[in-house]
C-alpha cells in the first residue's frame, strides 16, 4: 500500500468540531491517483513507486510522456511524481493500482509538501526578519540593511550560508507532523487541521509522517 | 472562496434565528463544566454582525455592574442552543460602535413597533 498521494490545495475555513470549538482546517482534494510504474532496487538501484494524479487529454503531453501511460495501460495524467518506499512494499504495489484519501485516518499525523508562494527577490529585514536600522538619530541610506556581514583581513571573505538578499518562496517546502481532521472518501477530501504550504490550487504531496510513523526494517 | 462554500454547508445551521443589528436579544449558551452542562444565557445589544457562510459571528454588548462587556459569538456554533430576540431597536447603520462611547440613557435606541 502507498504510504503517499498526490493532491489539490482548495483553501482554508474553519468547522466546528463535535464539542463546538472552531477549528481551521486546508482542504485538499486528493486523489485518486493511480501507480504508473515502479523503481526496483534489482533495476533501479532504489525502490519507490511511481504515481499519477488528474487525468487530462492525451494531446496534452508529448510523445514521451504519453508513451509512459501506454506502456502502463492507463489514461493519460497530469501530474507524476515518485514516492520512495521500502522494497517489500513497492512489491505489494501493483502497476495500475488505485490510491484514495482511506490511506489516511482522521487524527493520524502527515506530512504535506507544496511549493511556497513566491516573494520575489526580498532584502533580509522581510526575508530573515533581520531588525534593520533606527529610521531616526541620523541614520543614512541604511535603514533596511543586515550590518556587517564579516570579519577583517582575516578571514578576508563572507562566510558561505551568510544571510543576504534574495529570492524568497516559490520553493519546495514541507511541513511536518500535521493532524489529519476529517477523511472523506466520497469527494477525495482530506481536511487538514492547520495551514499547508503554497498557494490554493498548487499541488501538494500528503505523506504519513515520517518521524512519527514507526519505521520499518 | 466560492469553491469552498459546498463543503461549509454540512455544518452550516438551518436556522439560525432572526435578528438584526440594534436587536436586544438573549443567546442561550451551551457550557459544559467537567461531565456536567448548562444553559448560560447573555442579554445584550447585537453591535455588529460581521462575516459570511460559516465563519459569520455577532457581538453583543451589555451593562454589566457599570462595566461594559461584549461578547462574540460564532453564528454556526452548535453550542448556541437559541438566540431570542427580546426587542427591536431603530438603527441607521450596521455597525453600532458609538454605543461604546455612551452608558445610561444616552445609549437607548429607539424600538421599532
Amino acid at each position: 500500500m502507498s504510504t503517499a498521494i498526490l493532491g489539490k490545495k482548495l483553501g482554508m475555513m474553519q468547522v466546528f468540531s463535535d464539542r463546538g470549538n472552531c477549528v481551521s482546517v486546508t482542504l485538499v482534494e486528493a486523489g485518486p491517483c493511480v501507480v504508473v510504474q515502479k523503481r526496483t532496487p534489482a533495476k533501479h538501484k532504489y525502490s519507490a513507486i511511481q504515481i499519477g494524479f488528474e487525468q487530462i487529454p492525451g494531446r496534452k503531453l508529448n510523445k514521451p510522456r504519453l508513451g509512459v501511460f501506454e506502456r502502463a495501460d492507463l489514461s493519460p495524467m497530469r501530474y507524476l511524481r515518485e514516492i520512495r518506499m521500502i522494497p517489500e512494499d513497492v512489491d505489494a504495489c501493483k502497476i495500475g493500482d488505485n490510491i484514495t484519501v482511506s490511506i489516511f485516518a482522521p487524527g493520524e499525523k502527515v506530512d504535506i509538501a507544496g511549493t511556497s508562494k513566491g516573494k520575489g527577490f526580498q532584502g533580509v529585514v522581510k526575508r530573515y526578519h533581520m531588525k534593520g536600522n533606527s529610521q531616526t538619530h541620523g541614520t543614512h541610506e541604511h535603514r533596511r540593511h543586515a550590518g556587517s556581514i564579516g570579519m577583517r583581513e582575516q578571514p578576508g571573505r563572507v562566510f558561505k550560508g551568510k544571510k543576504l538578499p534574495g529570492q524568497m518562496g516559490n520553493k519546495h517546502v514541507t511541513t511536518q507532523n500535521l493532524t489529519v481532521y476529517k477523511v472523506d472518501e466520497e469527494k477525495n477530501l482530506l481536511y487538514i487541521d492547520g495551514p499547508v504550504p503554497g498557494a490554493d490550487g498548487g499541488l501538494v504531496t500528503i505523506k504519513k509522517a515520517v518521524k512519527l510513523t514507526p519505521a520499518k526494517k | 472562496m466560492r469553491k469552498l462554500e459546498q463543503f461549509e454547508k454540512e455544518y452550516l445551521k438551518k436556522q439560525t434565528g432572526q435578528f438584526r443589528v440594534g436587536d436586544t436579544v438573549l443567546v442561550h449558551m451551551r457550557i459544559v463544566e467537567g461531565e456536567k452542562e448548562r444553559v448560560q444565557v447573555f442579554q445584550g445589544v447585537v453591535i455588529r454582525r460581521k462575516g459570511g457562510g460559516l465563519s459569520e459571528s455577532f457581538t453583543v454588548r451589555k451593562y454589566s455592574y457599570g462595566i461594559g462587556v461584549e461578547r462574540i459569538f460564532p453564528l454556526h456554533s452548535p453550542r448556541i442552543e437559541n438566540i431570542e430576540v427580546v426587542r427591536s431597536g431603530k438603527v441607521r447603520r450596521a455597525k453600532l460602535y458609538y454605543l461604546r462611547q455612551r452608558k445610561g440613557k444616552a445609549a437607548r435606541l429607539k424600538e421599532i413597533n
